[in-house]
């Protein structure tokens, strides 16, 4: 019987159990318009890639806790010191040095707004996410960069107000644990497992 | 990086002068059921031998080193596709690396290749490039294209890359568009032009002869982009060769056209464009100081650049370019140009990027006519006629081959082949293509220097690519 492949780390080495890929034979490709003459075949795949976060795993897991981790460099030799980063960089992309994950939960929830943002009716295989697809660009007070997510109340609009919402019930651990609603949107509005 | 040292903006420096002595292309097809990537590959340079009239043995024997663009290995399920290509075109022992760089590796397998020749390493080197984008469904498709994208902080929102690309557009439309419907008209003026120059062009994949209204009527895919703002996906391969001066001397011998001079310089910036810090914006040459200083006022939330309304990459590549061969201001000092048109939209901010219009005023190319073989509005050549192959909305998209093909594109204008290649009445029946009625020689006439930019999605890569007719340099140490 089959299982989901799964992965654990021990004494720094993947240990891994079940299946990572699934077989499935070739099938024929003819030409309809030349008597059904051999073209080619299909190749099917279907396999499980492991993949580690490393420096970033902090900031998803994290969202699992309803919170929303930057990095900021202090190195005091670094020309731009105290450059607050979301998406968060494990290091400072100037100097290199090590940045520090800091906490910036109530920051984006007092000034997170949006950027820019598009609806888009299609996706692409293996999206996860409903259909029309809102994506937003957020912007905070005082970080440097801005970061892609997806609206799950209401219509975007630019400089519009937004805050972050969490999916710790049934975390899936990666970035679509994260979401945004307009500001004020009651609880009772959320998305199944989310909350603020 | 956010500020440059002047050791980052070094103009580049050819040790030597470089010359593209000739080049090919296969027919662009959204799917090619009837033939392997290598087959493809042999059609495009067999071409580029017959138009300097040798057999493919005879300019074979003289390359040195192979370049090889490719961006998808996963598209074809093929790791190291370049081998195999380098193994059918029987090219083995000779050195070969793969190049690869999204929208752009076309332009950066030129990059290479040039850089090749100008080091000394090798006088001819073969840069070829091809994309097979039609092994699986569109759906799969549009995922392995998203891989593209960041795989922890992109990727997973929707596998989608029209998605992150949008983004940028939205914000381009309601800043710099001000959300016009003359704006809107503007850019289906574009999808017209592109398509209607593919009907011309018989290598090209989605010829049409179409209004504003239908690119208006069509579906929408990302407001307020339309199916028809869109490029196409395509299967196909171009290539070309590139020598230092005593080899193409000597394979032009009996050429029906001289070898032209290639300059190519490239630029880049984070793919996540949300990851992008503002900067004040790097001048070009014929922009001043403080001409970017009331942006902001003129068009509000314009004042954060790059933001999600510049390319920064591609304002680097013109940079380094112009900057290499003297290029003063593109408009007067080229004759025809060939752009990454990924979405009407981004073929409009490439325009102030590289400097064919200031930012924030990209609109006015299209809207004066400057951009048309034929300005609409006076009846005289447009000024600097842009994507007479029908560019990636007309002609083609696959990717490794995109910017070799425009390359193709402006250097048959300034040889003055333009109309024997893309008229040819053997090669539209070899394509299984009509000629139109109507068809119209769109060779610019009298050309004589001309840019392509090569341009990965949302503007992570771009490469410029100068050719001049050696007899009109600007700078003569170029």
């Amino acid at each position: 019987m089959s299982m989901f492949g799964q992965v654990y780390v021990k004494n720094n080495q993947y240990k891994i159990k079940g299946d990572f890929h699934h077989l499935t034979p070739n099938i024929p490709i003819r030409s309809a318009d030349e008597n059904w003459k051999l073209l080619g075949v299909t190749n099917p795949r279907d396999m499980t890639y492991i993949h580690t976060y490393g420096g970033e795993a902090i900031f998803f897991e994290s969202l699992s806790k309803g919170k929303l981790m930057a990095s900021r460099c202090d190195n005091d030799k670094c020309e731009f010191k105290g450059t607050v980063y979301q998406p968060f960089r494990i290091h400072c992309p100037d100097c290199l040095g090590k940045n520090t994950v800091i906490d910036m939960t109530d920051l984006a929830k007092k000034t997170a707004k949006v950027h820019t943002f598009m609806v888009c009716e299609r996706s692409g295989a293996f999206n996860l996410l409903d259909k029309p697809i809102k994506f937003i660009n957020v912007e905070f007070e005082g970080v440097s960069t801005i970061l892609m997510g997806y609206l799950s109340v209401g219509e975007p609009k630019i400089g519009m107000k937004v805050t972050p919402i969490f999916n710790t019930l049934d975390p899936t651990y990666t970035i679509l644990d994260l979401s945004w609603v307009p500001e004020g949107t009651p609880e009772k509005d959320l998305p199944r497992g989310f909350s603020f | 990086m956010i500020t440059f040292s002047e050791k980052q903006l070094k103009t580049p420096k050819m040790m030597r002068p470089v010359y593209l002595v000739t080049a090919g292309q296969s027919k662009f097809d959204r799917a090619q059921p009837d033939k392997r990537t290598e087959e493809l590959c042999v059609d495009a340079l067999t071409q580029a031998a017959e138009l300097i009239e040798m057999t493919p043995a005879e300019l074979k024997s003289h390359i040195h080193t192979c370049y090889y663009g490719h961006f998808a290995d996963h598209f074809g399920d093929q790791l190291l596709g370049e081998a195999v290509i380098h193994d059918r075109l029987g090219l083995d022992p000779l050195g070969n690396i793969g190049i690869k760089t999204g929208g752009a590796t076309g332009g950066s397998t030129l990059w290479e290749a040039a850089k090749a020749v100008a080091s000394g390493y090798s006088d001819c080197v073969l840069a070829m490039g091809w994309e097979r984008m039609d092994e699986v469904p569109t759906d799969e498709g549009n995922f392995l294209i998203s891989c593209a994208a960041d795989k922890d902080w992109e990727s997973p929102l929707g596998h989608i890359y029209t998605g992150y690309y949008a983004v940028m557009a939205q914000k381009y439309w309601q800043v710099f568009g001000k959300q016009e419907d003359s704006f809107r008209k503007t850019l289906a003026e574009i999808s017209v032009k592109h398509h209607g120059y593919a009907r011309f062009n018989p290598y090209a994949q989605a010829p049409m002869k179409i209004t504003v209204d239908d690119v208006l009527n069509s579906p929408v895919v990302a407001n307020p982009l339309r199916a028809l703002d869109a490029c196409v996906m395509s299967v196909g391969a171009a290539c070309a060769i590139i020598c230092d001066e005593a080899t193409a001397m000597e394979l032009s011998k009996n050429s029906k056209h001289k070898p032209l001079r290639i300059w190519v310089t490239a630029a880049s910036h984070t793919l996540r464009p949300a990851d992008r810090r503002d900067m004040e914006i790097p001048l070009l040459p014929n922009e001043k100081a403080d001409q970017y200083k009331d942006l902001g006022e003129r068009f509000p939330g314009g004042d954060r650049y790059p933001g999600f309304t510049g390319f920064l990459a591609a304002r680097m590549a013109a940079y380094y370019a112009y900057n290499m061969t003297g290029v003063k201001d593109p408009t007067e000092d080229f004759d025809v140009i060939e752009l990454h048109d990924a979405f009407t939209i981004s073929d409009v901010q490439s325009y102030e990027d590289v400097g064919i219009r200031p930012y924030g005023e990209g609109r006015d190319y299209v809207e004066s006519g400057d951009c048309y073989h034929t300005n609409p509005k006076t009846g005289k050549p447009g000024k600097l006629p842009s994507n007479l192959s029908g560019g990636l909305i007309g002609c083609m998209h696959a990717v490794g081959a995109t910017g070799i093909m425009q390359v193709f594109e402006i250097a048959t204008h300034i040889w003055n082949r333009w109309a024997e290649i893309h008229g040819d009445e053997k090669r539209w029946k070899e394509f299984n293509r009509e000629k139109p009625s109507d068809w119209t020689n769109l060779q610019v006439e009298g050309a004589k220097r001309a840019m392509a930019i090569s341009h990965a999605g949302v503007g992570s890569h771009v490469t410029a690519t100068i050719l001049m007719d050696p007899d009109n340099l600007i700078k003569e140490d170029a």
